[in-house]
C-alpha cells in the first residue's frame, strides 16, 4: 500500500499500472530520481531537454497542497528560462521592489530594491510553489510530446535500495503492490524526511531553532500596494515579528512569529487565525483564510551528498530556515547542476569523477546558504540576552542613522553560489577581469538590445567572445559579441572590466569555467576536458 | 591587512573617558546595556574595516586568542 501522507493541490501524475511492474527480471534505467518536488522535477526537465533517459518516482500523484516556497530568486528564474519554463513562471508570478519595515506602530524605514538593470529577470518573483511545480510539470509534457525521454510514475513508493558497484536495486511499492527496478544512478530528491538518506542510515545533522511561525494565507481585494511589509514588536503579535507578502491570485501570505512556547492547537484555531489577521490588516477589511499552519525549521546537512551511485539533492541533502528563500531556490540550483554532469557521464563524454563535483560544489552553496538563513534567524530569535541587546540596539539606531539599515536582517535573499575553488575551474586568465566573472561564478545576464546574453547560450558549453576574434571549438556554441553589441555598456562592465576583449567558457549551467584575454582553439580544447572533470575521457 | 591598534592611540583620553561615564548617568541597567550596545554598532560602522573589528572582537574577549595582542 501506498499512504497518503497530504492533500495534492493539483493531480498531474495519476497511478497507471504500467508492464514493468509485471516484469520477468527488473528493467534498468539510467537516472532514477526519487521525489517530484520542484527538485525532482526540475532534474527531470533537465535530463529530458538534453536526451537523457530518467525516471521520476514519487509516492503521491500531484503536487502537495499548503503553503510552503512563495519567493523564486532570479537565478531560478534564468534556469527555468534554460529549461524552458521562466517565462510562465514570470507571468504568473507578483514582482516587487518596495518593502517597508516597521517597529512597534512606526514605520522605521522603506527600501526600493532598485534590482541591477539588463537582466531579462526580477530579482525574484512571488509565486505558489504549486503553480511552480506545476509549470515544471507542464514543461516536461510539453517536451515528452516532442520526445523527451521522461516518464513519471505517481504513486510509486520507494521502499528500499541496495547498491551494487554498476547499479542501485530499487523497490518499489504501488497501488497495485510491489515491484523492484535498477537504475545506473539514482537521485534522492525526496526531501527534508528523506526515507532514502534514512534506509541508508545516513545523518542529517545541524541546529534547530526554538520558535514557531504561523503561516496565515488569506484573499483580499483591498488595493494594498504590491510592497513587503515587516514589523518588530507590533501591537499585533507583541515582542514578536511579522510579515506580509502579496502572492498571484489577490492571496497575501501572512506570517506571524509565535515564540517557542505555545499552545499550538489553541493557534491553529480558525478564529484565533481571523483575529490575528483582521488585527494585522485592519478590522474592516474583508478577507477568505485560505491556508493556515503552524512551522518550525532548522538548518542541517548531511555530510555528502554523493554515495556511490546515489546522489542527495534538494531538501533531501540541506534543509535551511525559510529566511531568504533559499530552500527550493537552493535545490533547483543542486539540480542544475547535476543534471548536466550525468548526461555527460552517462554519454560517455565526461569520466566518473566529474560527479564527484556534484558534491563539493553543492556543499559549499548549501553551506553559504545556511549559514545566511542561520543568521537571519539569530536576528528575528535572539537567542540571549546579549543577542537581543543588540538587535534592539541595531532597531534603535535604524530610526537615526541610515547606517544601520544593512544590519537589519529579515533574510538575506537567495543569490547564486560563486564556486571559488571549485575543481571544475580553470586558473583565471583574466585576474584583472570584473571580479563577478570569475571562474566559478555564475555568468551575470546583460542586455543586448532586443535580446539578453543568457538565453544566447547553449544548454552545452558556450564560448563567449567579446571584441576579438574566436571560432567554434569542439561542437561549443559560439556568441561573438562587440562593442557595438553593447549599447548599455553593461557587458563592457560585467565581462571586461579594463580589458579590451575576452574569452569566456560558459559550461552547461552556465557557471563561468575558465576566461581569458584571448581566443586560443587549443586552450579551449583543454580548458573543456578540465571542465568536464579532467581524466580520460 | 591593517592591524589593530593596541598601543596608546587617543589624545584626550581622560576627557572622553568621563564623557563615557557622563552618558551613564541616570541610565538603569537595561538603559546602559543598551546605550553601549548602539556605541559599538555606531563606532563599528566608524571604524568600517571588518578584519580591524574582528581582531578587535578577539582583543576585547576575556582570553584574547592572539598571543600578540595580549
Ligand atoms: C513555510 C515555508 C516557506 C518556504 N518558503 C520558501 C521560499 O519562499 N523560497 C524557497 O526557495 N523555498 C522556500 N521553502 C522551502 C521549500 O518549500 C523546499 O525547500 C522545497 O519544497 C524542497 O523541494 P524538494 O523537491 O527538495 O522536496 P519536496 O518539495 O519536499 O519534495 C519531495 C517529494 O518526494 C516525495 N517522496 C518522499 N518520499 C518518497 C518516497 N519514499 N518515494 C517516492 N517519493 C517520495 C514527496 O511526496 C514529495 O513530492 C519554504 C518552506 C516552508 C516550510
Amino acid at each position: 500500500m501506498v499512504a497518503v501522507r497530504y492533500q495534492t493541490a493539483f493531480r498531474l501524475y495519476p497511478y497507471q499500472k504500467v508492464p514493468a511492474q509485471e516484469a520477468a527480471a527488473p528493467l534498468r534505467h539510467p537516472v532514477v530520481i526519487v521525489g517530484g518536488g520542484p527538485v525532482g522535477m526540475a532534474l527531470a526537465l533537465d535530463l529530458g531537454n538534453r536526451g537523457t533517459p530518467c525516471l521520476v518516482l514519487d509516492d503521491h500523484d500531484g503536487v502537495g497542497l499548503g503553503s510552503r516556497a512563495i519567493c523564486f530568486a532570479k537565478r531560478t528564474l534564468e534556469i527555468c528560462d534554460r529549461l524552458g519554463c521562466g517565462e510562465r513562471m514570470v507571468d504568473k508570478g507578483v514582482v516587487w521592489n518596495v518593502g517597508r519595515v516597521y517597529r512597534d506602530d512606526r514605520e522605521i524605514y522603506a527600501f526600493d530594491l532598485l534590482p541591477e538593470t539588463g537582466h531579462k529577470r526580477p530579482a525574484f518573483i512571488n509565486l505558489q510553489q504549486p503553480y511552480f511545480e506545476q509549470f515544471l510539470v507542464e514543461e516536461i509534457r510539453r517536451k515528452q510530446a516532442v520526445g523527451a525521454p521522461v516518464e513519471i510514475r505517481g504513486r510509486n513508493a520507494v521502499t528500499g535500495l541496495e547498491q551494487h558497484a554498476d547499479h542501485v536495486a530499487v523497490s518499489v511499492d504501488t497501488p497495485d503492490g510491489p515491484y523492484r527496478l535498477e537504475a545506473d544512478y539514482l537521485v534522492a530528491c525526496d526531501g527534508a524526511n528523506s526515507p532514502i538518506r534514512t534506509m541508508m542510515g545516513l545523518d542529517f545533522g545541524g541546529r534547530v531553532f526554538e520558535d514557531n511561525f504561523l503561516i496565515a494565507d488569506i484573499r483580499m481585494d483591498a488595493d494594498h500596494p504590491v510592497e513587503r511589509r515587516f514589523w518588530f514588536d507590533p501591537p499585533f503579535n507583541r515582542g514578536e515579528t511579522a510579515l506580509m507578502h502579496k502572492q498571484p491570485d489577490d492571496v497575501w501570505r501572512l506570517d506571524f512569529q509565535l515564540g517557542w512556547d505555545i499552545d499550538r492547537k489553541a493557534e491553529m484555531a480558525t478564529d484565533k487565525v481571523c483575529a490575528r489577521v483582521a488585527a494585522t490588516i485592519g478590522a474592516d477589511v474583508p478577507f477568505d483564510l485560505v491556508w493556515s499552519s503552524i512551522y518550525t525549521f532548522r538548518c542541517c546537512t548531511m555530510d555528502r551528498y554523493r554515495h556511490g551511485r546515489v546522489f542527495f539533492a534538494g531538501d533531501s541533502a540541506h534543509q535551511v530556515s525559510p529566511f531568504g528563500a533559499r530552500g527550493a531556490n537552493g535545490g533547483v540550483q543542486d539540480a542544475d547542476n547535476l543534471g548536466w554532469k550525468l548526461s555527460a557521464v552517462l554519454s560517455g563524454a565526461a569520466s566518473e569523477s566529474l560527479l564527484d563535483s556534484y558534491h563539493d560544489e553543492r556543499k559549499q552553496a548549501a553551506m553559504e546558504n545556511i549559514a545566511n538563513s542561520s543568521r537571519a534567524a539569530d536576528f528575528l530569535t535572539p537567542r540571549t540576552p546579549a543577542h537581543a541587546l543588540f538587535r534592539d540596539a541595531v532597531l534603535d539606531l535604524v530610526e537615526r542613522y541610515d547606517f544601520a539599515r544593512p544590519m537589519v536582517n529579515s533574510g538575506r535573499l537567495s543569490t547564486p553560489c560563486t564556486y571559488d575553488g571549485s575543481a571544475l575551474n580553470i586558473p583565471d586568465g583574466l585576474p584583472n577581469g570584473p571580479s563577478r566573472s570569475r571562474p566559478g561564478s555564475p555568468a551575470s545576464d546583460v542586455s543586448l538590445g532586443d535580446s539578453h546574453l543568457l538565453e544566447r547560450f547553449g544548454s552545452d558549453f558556450t564560448l563567449l567572445a567579446i571584441g576579438g576574434p574566436a571560432a567554434p571549438v569542439d561542437g561549443c556554441k559560439l556568441v561573438a559579441l562587440s562593442p557595438a553589441d553593447d549599447e548599455s555598456g553593461a557587458l563592457a562592465d560585467r565581462y571586461l572590466g579594463d580589458a579590451g576583449a575576452a574569452v569566456y567558457l560558459i559550461r552547461p549551467d552556465h557557471h563561468i569555467a575558465a576566461r581569458w584575454p584571448a581566443f586560443d582553439a587549443k586552450t579551449v580544447t583543454t580548458a573543456i576536458r578540465a571542465a568536464l572533470g579532467g581524466g580520460g575521457a | 591587512m591593517t592591524d589593530l591598534i593596541l598601543s596608546v592611540n587617543l589624545a584626550r583620553s581622560d576627557d572622553v573617558y568621563a564623557r563615557l561615564l557622563a552618558a551613564h548617568d541616570g541610565l538603569d541597567e537595561a538603559e546602559s546595556q543598551a546605550l553601549n550596545a548602539r556605541l559599538i554598532l555606531i563606532l563599528m560602522n566608524h571604524i568600517g574595516d571588518a578584519d580591524v573589528l574582528m581582531q578587535a572582537i578577539d582583543a576585547a574577549g576575556p582570553d584574547p586568542v592572539d598571543a600578540e595582542l595580549a
